[in-house]
């Protein structure tokens, strides 16, 4: 394996990247560090800076100043085909004029002093095997389908023993029972080989399932950096609670705060109390901030049965029931807070009986909410 | 089937058939009847006066060794013609496709064709001006180097070819580097492969296509070429199309220069044929030419 003999444990390094494309800032002032071995994931909407901070670890784009290192060796100026990573490709780029197998051993034929053909025909072999495509080697890349050009691609670019794999939305063109079969296996794959792989998507469920890291991308910059739970649990503002799983949003101004929390004012003049994120910032008196709480958090109840214990509850309107196999989603308009999403699991008592048109009491404990900034 | 069925598939049929029946009529007329008129004539045997006589003899074939110069110029300049203009057009159509700034390619695909804008034989006898003797030649004299001339020799005739056909040449070749994917390029690059290996692995053998359809267009055509050679090779170099003319419209031996003629015509099916079998096996699917 192409280890690198260097101390730094870090495969990927980031410090003050910048990169414009005419005036934009498509990477703006971006740091971070990935850890060697792991399954790191870009997440953002198209446009925030993923594919291209991709592109400068590959060597297809440069920084406009800042610095990148790869396994402690900083590869600015060096072109794509001296550095030890390799790609794959969004729409997997197999070259038409050859065949699975010349495809996959591109990469060590391009090697100097060239390795013999016996030597290169047994790590193809083995690559194949590695994707489960034994057998294919003689066939064009046309002919195979969208899955198996995908197991193509990931063996073209696994076969270097590059030190990062990069993967460009690589399941984005596969239908949804076979994304989650390659979640998995691509997941399996990155621990068989322990090569540090580095994920682009715009898919939060792809992200949220794969990866030991995810950096969450706006406008060209990382907007939190932590594990799928980090961001799930501890969103730092309003953008990260509202890309990673859903949550319901409350805005308004902040009333008061202290250490742990604060009081939002909503525009109907409800006050709603929240805790800070973990890794959100404090709030200060007076800015635009928002309550986010996941629809899970919130309970649903007939009038008079409501629980002891609730911090917030509304009188509300149940509109719509989404039934989804093993829970159901409930639309609710509730008295001063609008449009609210609330999911509860199939068996929950509270949950069988209501139909459109009822009026509930909804509500939820206000440490299961969180008081987030807007930006 | 029904007849609701039968009745539209008729009607389909009668449709399509009065579509093909212009063009189906124009062939019939200029290409199929004078090849069969060809095709006679080459059997046949020359009046005394001149002109076509009745009569069934395979010697006009077996003396087309009389024309061998003819042959023999035409089956060396033409490959070498089409070899020259591949060499000169295809880094034109790499600068033109993939070096080129996309707002300067346009105009500089119209200069291309600006040559055309003018009469084909004004522009051949300005070569033969610039290559007779009071142009280079000339030229070269006042400089001090004497004893050139270029006029009616087989470089004239291949100056005037590579100038004539390199926009066939260039056009098919810029096509298919224009629509090659340059995802392809950059996985070579991801893959270790120095610019020039990519050139050589990927761009050169997926513009393929465009180079053989750009050889063929230019091959054929100067298989049948007569006026580069007729102006510029002065009846010193002469290809098969002057020897066609010559033996019809000069020694009147229609019989004799229809059996040429019928020799030209079996070299270009050769030719087609390989072409054909070429594109198959590069695995080209979506460029040819007939």
């Amino acid at each position: 394996m192409a280890s690198p003999e260097s101390g730094s444990s870090y495969d990927v390094e980031f410090r003050s990247v910048v990169k414009h494309f005419a005036d934009v800032r498509a990477v703006d002032d971006v740091s971070f560090a990935l850890k060697r071995g792991s399954f790191h994931s870009f997440l953002g909407p198209s446009g925030c800076g993923k594919t291209t901070s991709l592109r400068l670890i590959a060597g297809f784009e440069q920084p406009d100043s800042g610095s990148v290192e790869i396994a402690g060796q900083s590869v600015v100026g060096v072109p794509a085909y001296r550095r030890p990573v390799n790609m794959v490709f969004q729409h997997y780029a197999l070259f038409p004029h050859m065949d699975v197998a010349s495809n996959v051993g591109y990469g060590l034929r391009q090697r100097k002093p060239r390795a013999d053909a016996a030597e290169i025909d047994k790590q193809v072999a083995a690559a194949l095997e590695l994707v489960r495509l034994p057998h294919l080697g003689k066939r064009r890349a046309w002919e195979l389908s969208g899955g198996q050009q995908q197991r193509v691609a990931l063996a073209r670019a696994l076969i270097n023993r590059p030190t990062v794999l990069l993967l460009d939305e690589p399941l984005a063109a596969l239908d949804r029972k076979l994304r989650r079969e390659m979640q998995i296996e691509l997941q399996n794959l990155q621990r068989e080989v322990g090569i540090t792989f580095v994920l682009v998507t715009h898919d939060q469920e792809e992200a949220l399932s794969m990866s030991d890291t995810i950096g969450i991308m706006k406008d060209g910059k990382v907007v939190q950096f932590g594990t799928p739970e980090e961001l799930y649990d501890a969103p730092v503002n309003r953008y990260v609670a509202d890309f990673v799983g859903e949550s319901n949003f409350f805005s308004g101004s902040v009333a008061s705060c202290d250490d742990t929390g604060a009081a939002i004012t909503t525009p109907s003049g409800l006050t709603l109390q929240a805790p800070f994120s973990r890794l959100g910032g404090k709030l200060q008196p007076g800015a635009k901030a928002t309550i986010a709480v996941r629809p899970e958090v919130i309970g649903l109840w007939q009038p008079g049965a409501v629980p002891a214990g609730l911090d917030i509850s509304r009188p509300a309107r149940l509109l719509n029931r989404i039934y989804l196999g093993d829970h159901s989603e409930f639309q609710i308009e509730a008295d001063g807070l609008g449009p609210v999403l609330v999911r509860l699991p199939k068996h929950s008592t509270e949950g069988q009986a209501l139909e459109p048109g009822d009026q509930v009491i909804m509500g939820w404990k206000r440490e299961r909410a969180l008081a987030l900034s807007e930006a | 089937m029904t007849t609701a069925a039968l009745k539209e598939k008729r009607r389909q049929g009668r449709w399509n058939a009065l579509l093909l029946a212009p063009s189906g009529l124009w062939y019939l007329m200029l290409l199929i009847l004078p090849l069969i008129v060809i095709m006679v004539y080459s059997v046949g045997e020359r009046a005394p006066t001149g002109g076509y006589q009745a009569g069934f003899t395979f010697d006009n074939y077996l003396n087309i060794g009389a024309r061998w110069t003819a042959f023999k110029n035409t089956l060396l300049l033409a490959p070498t013609g089409t070899f020259i203009c591949l060499l000169a057009g295809y880094p034109l159509a790499y600068f033109l496709a993939v070096k080129a700034n996309p707002r300067m390619r346009l105009f500089l695909l119209i200069l291309v064709v600006v040559p055309f804008w003018t009469s084909f034989l004004i522009r051949t006898y300005a070569w033969m001006f610039i290559l007779g003797g009071r142009g280079l030649p000339h030229l070269l004299e006042l400089i001090g180097l004497e004893g050139f001339r270029f006029i009616n020799t087989p470089f004239a005739v291949l100056v005037g070819i590579v100038y004539a056909y390199l926009p066939l040449m260039v056009f098919p070749i810029f096509v298919s580097l224009e629509k090659l994917d340059k995802r392809l390029l950059e996985a070579s690059d991801d893959l270790g492969a120095s610019p020039f290996a990519t050139f050589r692995q990927i761009t050169l053998p997926l513009s393929a296509p465009g180079m053989i359809t750009g050889c063929m267009l230019v091959f054929i055509l100067l298989m049948g070429e007569y006026l580069i050679p007729q102006m510029l090779g002065g009846g010193k170099v002469f290809f098969i199309g002057n020897a066609l003319v010559d033996l019809f419209l000069q020694s009147l031996n229609w019989p004799f220069g229809s059996a040429c003629a019928m020799a030209l015509v079996f070299i270009m099916m050769v030719t087609v044929g390989l072409y054909l079998k070429a594109t198959r096996a590069t695995g080209s699917r979506d460029v040819s030419l007939m």
